[in-house]
């Protein structure tokens, strides 16, 4: 299968580029050792969780949100070289191409999760293996949105722009949805529901108490996927449209 | 060439009645005005013409990328995408680099994994002289080594169709002579080749045969070497008074002659004749001054006055 050969070299591709170990991987997995190693085992007042555990998920939602949107990253840079151009004159269907770019940013995704769980536990995060399983599948659901999100900024915005964007926008997303302190009630705490990011973070209640989300975060993760996949669709045709 | 209704032409490529016309704020802009063209399988023809004739456009539309307004293009039989699907053609479009973080070798190598029965690897590099440079990354090459990565990626589909969009507009002259050699090489394999150029020399060289376009539409098509008389006049200007054109007409090389005042213009198809026997004749000529035509003003003449279809300017 075509697609397969492609994919093996979007990931390299992926690898070698500084930015990606940076911004996905070194980035949180700094915070998380800065914040979280002096007091790993305090219980952080209003969650009943650890430092390490709540930190441990917090910054990998951060750092997951971050290799999942640098798609956007890739597609506008083939897109201002013109790469996007010559793919689309190779028998690589427009479904095989997407497929390998939301599979790369999943496996960024997962290397950078599994780097924080690995920290995690070595801070003192002890979880049944169904608990692991569990926030670990939350997470790669909570992420779709943000697949559809990387694919849609990469045909919207050029390259110039779409890295300040993305910094910018996993920033705030991260502040909303609690990923630096709780926010358990108030104006934040009725708002962030709203966003998919903060269900990313909410698998971390995994670690408590073994709950997942209720059917709000379910119903607002499926909102999210099937708002942001219809927008980047838009955004495909239009960028190809125009030729 | 072949010749018609032979079973090789429905073999090759063949366009229909194309039409393209993009909209823009000054008005609609009508890009290919009706074209038909059929080309055989296994002949190098090149597409020539100035900026703006259409060539691009043409070029985008054979390869599935732009869609016809009107007409049908046919590549081997098949619609343009099936024929892309099929590994049958490959193309160098006019703009593009290449994408970073992958080694020369490796981006030919996930160019080649997307095609059915693509050439093998160490071939393409070989025979588009980037073995050397195999192993450097792709965003560490010259112009010209990016030009060549192109190429490569363009034939290692192994394509029976090779399209080229102005291929060596970033190159020096030692660049584009390897490039075009490279070139002849490959469509000596029995391929068929299209390239689009601005440069008549290039077409003379590397083509059996030109296509001129302008205005978008197809102006002259022929064997390089009658175009190049066609287009490849020169002018021949003098200050000779009280001659009749009609006798400098008859003068060898020209092909047509005009006064103004006290000057003759003379259109020459043999420049050197002309002047030989002009100053033999009439040796009180003075002010001689001998200009190529240059493809735009060949083109002119071609295509005759500017195009009645062009929507006229006007200043609200």
């Amino acid at each position: 299968m075509s697609g397969l050969v492609y994919t093996r070299y979007e990931m390299l591709r992926t690898f070698r580029n500084r930015r990606f170990w940076f911004f996905s991987l070194g980035f949180p997995l700094i915070f998380f050792w800065l914040i979280a190693s002096p007091q790993h085992n305090k219980i952080i007042k209003g969650t009943g969780l650890t430092y390490a555990a709540y930190y441990m998920v917090s910054l990998a939602s951060f750092g997951t949100m971050m290799s999942m949107i640098s798609t956007g990253a890739r597609i506008a840079g083939e897109r201002q070289v013109g790469w996007t151009r010559q793919l689309r004159i190779s028998p690589l269907s427009v479904r095989a191409y997407f497929r390998a770019k939301v599979l790369t940013g999943y496996t960024m995704a997962v290397l950078s999760l599994i780097l924080l769980y690995i920290s995690g536990a070595l801070l003192g995060v002890h979880l049944p293996a169904k608990h692991w399983l569990a926030m670990t599948g939350l997470i790669v659901v909570g992420l779709l949105p943000f697949a559809a999100l990387g694919v849609l900024l990469g045909h919207l915005v050029n390259t110039d722009a779409v890295g300040p964007m993305m910094g910018g926008l996993v920033s705030i997303l991260a502040f909303l949805s609690g990923t630096w302190f709780p926010i358990t009630s108030g104006f934040l705490h009725s708002f962030g529901q709203f966003l998919p990011s903060w269900w990313l973070v909410q698998a971390r209640n995994v670690a408590l108490n073994g709950q997942g989300w209720d059917a709000r975060g379910w119903i607002t993760v499926a909102a999210w996927t099937a708002i942001l996949a219809a927008g980047a669709a838009w955004a495909y045709r239009r960028d190809t449209g125009k030729v | 060439m072949a010749s018609e209704g032979s079973p090789q032409t429905d073999g090759g490529i063949r366009l229909q009645g194309l039409t393209k016309t993009f909209s823009s704020p000054q008005g609609p802009i009508h890009a290919v005005r009706g074209i038909d063209l059929s080309i055989a399988a296994g002949e190098t023809a090149a597409l020539l013409g100035p900026n703006g004739a259409g060539k691009s456009t043409t070029i985008d539309m054979m390869l599935g990328l732009a869609k016809p307004d009107g007409g049908t293009v046919s590549v081997f039989g098949r619609p343009p995408r099936e024929a892309v699907n099929a590994g049958l053609v490959g193309a160098m479009l006019q703009t593009g680099q290449l994408i970073r973080d992958l080694s020369v070798r490796e981006l030919v190598a996930m160019m080649a994994g997307l095609y059915p029965d693509p050439m093998d690897v160490n071939e393409a590099l070989e025979l588009t002289g980037l073995k050397k440079i195999a192993g450097q990354r792709t965003q560490k090459l010259s112009g010209g080594q990016t030009q060549r990565v192109r190429f490569a990626v363009a034939i290692v589909c192994n394509p029976d169709l090779l399209i080229l969009d102005e291929p060596t507009v970033a190159m020096d002259v030692e660049g584009r002579r390897e490039f075009w050699t490279i070139m002849r090489e490959f469509a000596s394999r029995g391929k068929t080749v299209l390239f689009a150029t601005h440069y008549l020399e290039e077409a003379d060289a590397n083509a059996d045969r030109a296509i001129l376009m302008a205005h978008g539409r197809i102006v002259a098509d022929g064997p390089t070497t009658e175009i190049k008389a066609r287009v490849g006049r020169r002018t021949l200007r003098a200050t000779l008074a009280s001659v009749d054109p009609a006798m400098l007409a008859e003068l060898p090389g020209v092909v047509s002659a005009d006064r103004h005042g006290d000057a003759v213009i003379l259109s020459c198809s043999d420049s050197d004749q002309t002047i030989r026997a002009l100053l033999e004749l009439y040796p009180q000529a003075k002010d001689i001054e001998i200009v190529g035509a240059g493809l735009e003003a060949a083109f002119l003449e071609l295509t005759g006055e500017p195009d009645v279809d062009e929507p006229a300017v006007t200043v609200p």
